[in-house]
């Protein structure tokens, strides 16, 4: 998967609570979770961010809450990916659960600025700036999670361990 | 032989049915306990219902639901999410739902009511489940999917984190609490020093500490991006445990020689009451600096600092004074058996002789839901856990992070202070020009 944009870029640990204010926890649907998206960091980024276009940030991008509306609302906005210098913990688990491309690349996020078309091979995590020409390789996801994102994510491994503890247990419903 | 390990590497290892486990490690572990409050229920609910083969949840016996965030609700929109919980915990027959009025926050409620043990593994749908390390668990806050697939499993993977342990030397002065050694600690090692790593909690400070107080810092590891921190289980842990009833636990300790990815020593001694400045924790000053700065309101109780040592700290500061009149003092026990405490103890009394809102509990303000959100250009001085741009209302509205007893004291003074710089002089109204 290639994904392709102009990149927004932010500083150090944005948190969760400027991706998604408390005031919209109450929502759950993306698209309007994604009205709000970055709202109080950007006021503007809703209006700009064009479908695709990705997020580049310094370290600690997600810190804070563990609301998985969060990267939900990214999405809801049209954020094709975020590429950090570091994630926030369990931002990044909820990233992998929901589907959102995150990439950890320390050195693409200094190359690349503000407004710059970047391309992202989500396969193998090379980011191409565009503008510079300038190629980074984002840090690759340990085998388990690159296994648990190929085989459709969390839920679909969750079935394959509630099968295998049904054969496990032969008679229990 | 196994290799020797941190606290929090003998609880992950005993939970895989390993021998030992090193840091950077995937594992699956079993869970002991899965917790959720109404906004991360209702989404793991409904994420809950897409796993096929999955009707039942794996043991409704070790989950516990918990509404808190903006309840009682405030609007119809949350009045669903909760309605969705509350269904969901019929259907399922957890028996370990609080309901508002029987209940509070969770990081109050579940351990007074002897759900949480040393040598747990709990994960919670919020971050700051971390606070059960307190106790020698391990308690990690996790999102909405991750709390469907552990309803469904009862486990959950985790990647082992690095240890890095604090020792915590030197005796504190009067009026420096838990809260003032978390915030200095956070701004010692900034919000990402603990970033995918465990934190123990280790020295003779924090030993002599109560168990609320390392509820707060275990609460606020999450602050420095910690996936969990923990303290070793001692005498006072187990006399907690024995005092709620909490039995059937196994205590695990960490080996002499373990490796941690550093070591950190903090004294103590000359800790002073900290403020967190906007727009992060780890922005810590004397709360003494800071007087120029005048509030508008100030926040007492939540997960962070919602228990009944806490309120004592609050009324010992408010008993016999008033609020300034510029000022807002909300007072929020954090569970319901807090608030019975305050009431038995007189401190209901003072907070509202003094002119404090006294509230049922709820995590209300501190998540910008309700019970005291903030204008624009309003300062509050809080004892919650972040002080992030817009985290209490307006985006232009401000949080300064304290514990209850600067909190307290700057609610009288009407602008930052701590409790020492009140005087000894009269608990009368304090004149004030900030």
């Amino acid at each position: 998967m290639i994904l392709r944009g102009t990149a927004h870029k932010y500083g150090k640990n944005v948190d969760t609570d400027v991706i998604i204010p408390g005031r919209y926890c109450n929502l759950i649907d993306p698209e309007q979770l994604g009205k709000h998206a970055l709202e109080d960091l950007d006021a503007n980024f809703v209006a700009k961010a064009k479908p695709g276009d990705l997020i580049v940030a310094d370290t600690n991008f997600g810190c804070g809450s563990s609301r998985e509306v969060a990267a939900v609302a990214l999405k809801g906005a049209g954020v094709a990916g975020v590429v950090a210098k570091s994630f926030a913990r369990i931002f990044y688990r909820n990233c992998i659960n929901t589907g959102l491309p995150i990439f950890e690349c320390p050195e693409g996020v200094d190359g690349i600025n503000d407004g710059d078309t970047i391309t992202v091979d989500a396969d193998n995590g090379l980011i191409t700036n565009e503008k510079t020409g300038a190629k980074f390789k984002a840090t690759q996801f340990p085998k388990f999670m690159q296994d648990l994102i190929a085989n459709g994510g969390l839920l679909r491994y969750v079935e394959k361990r509630l099968q295998e503890k049904a054969a496990a247990a032969p008679g229990q419903s | 032989m196994a290799r020797p390990m941190t606290l929090t590497e003998k609880i992950l290892a005993a939970h895989a049915g390993k021998a030992d486990v090193s840091p950077g490690d995937i594992i699956s572990i079993s869970l002991d306990l899965v917790m959720a409050n109404e906004l991360s229920a209702a989404v793991a609910i409904t994420e809950f219902r897409k796993i096929q083969g999955a009707t039942k949840v794996w043991d409704a016996s070790k989950i516990a639901l918990v509404p808190s965030h903006f309840t009682p609700n405030k609007d119809i929109a949350t009045a669903t999410l909760s309605s969705l919980m509350r269904s969901f915990a019929k259907e399922q027959q957890i028996e370990n739902y609080f309901e508002v009025g029987r209940g509070g926050i969770e990081h109050v409620v579940l351990p007074e009511n002897g759900m949480i043990g040393p040598g747990m593994t709990i994960i919670g749908g919020d971050s700051h489940t971390t606070t059960y390390g307190g106790l020698g668990a391990f308690a990690t806050g996790v999102g909405s999917t991750d709390i469907a697939a552990a309803f469904a499993t009862g486990e959950m993977w985790v990647r082992v984190p690095p240890s890095i342990k604090i020792v915590y030397e030197g005796t504190l002065r009067p009026y420096t609490s838990a809260k003032d050694i978390i915030l200095q600690t956070i701004g010692r090692i900034g919000v990402d020093g603990a970033i995918y790593a465990a934190l123990e909690f280790t020295g003779p400070t924090v030993k002599e500490l109560p168990i609320s107080g390392r509820f707060t810092m275990a609460n606020m590891s999450i602050e420095a991006g910690a996936k969990n921190g923990i303290f070793a289980v001692d005498a006072s842990a187990e006399a907690y445990c024995a005092a709620v009833g909490k039995k059937d636990y196994t205590v695990y300790h960490a080996d002499k020689n373990a490796e941690y990815q550093d070591v950190i020593a903090i004294d103590c001694s000359g800790i002073e009451p900290q403020v967190a400045i906007p727009w992060l924790p780890e922005n810590t000053k004397n709360a003494s600096d800071l007087n120029h700065l005048t509030v508008a309101q100030a926040v007492i109780g939540t997960c962070t600092n919602g228990r009944i040592e806490d309120m004592r700290q609050a009324a010992e500061v408010l008993k016999g004074r008033k609020i300034h009149p510029d000022v807002r003092a909300i007072v929020i026990p954090g569970s319901q058996k807090v608030y019975m405490q305050c009431i038995k103890e007189g401190l209901a009394e003072i907070f509202v002789e003094a002119g404090c809102v006294l509230s049922t509990p709820t995590c209300g303000p501190c998540v910008g839901g309700h019970m005291g959100v903030l204008s624009e250009g309003e300062r509050c001085i809080s004892t919650t856990n972040r002080n992030f741009r817009g985290r209490m209302g307006h985006v232009k509205s401000e949080v300064y992070l304290a514990g209850p007893y600067v909190a307290a004291a700057s609610a009288i003074a009407g602008f930052i202070t701590g409790p020492e710089q009140l005087g000894a002089a009269a608990p009368v109204r304090a004149e004030v020009t900030a």
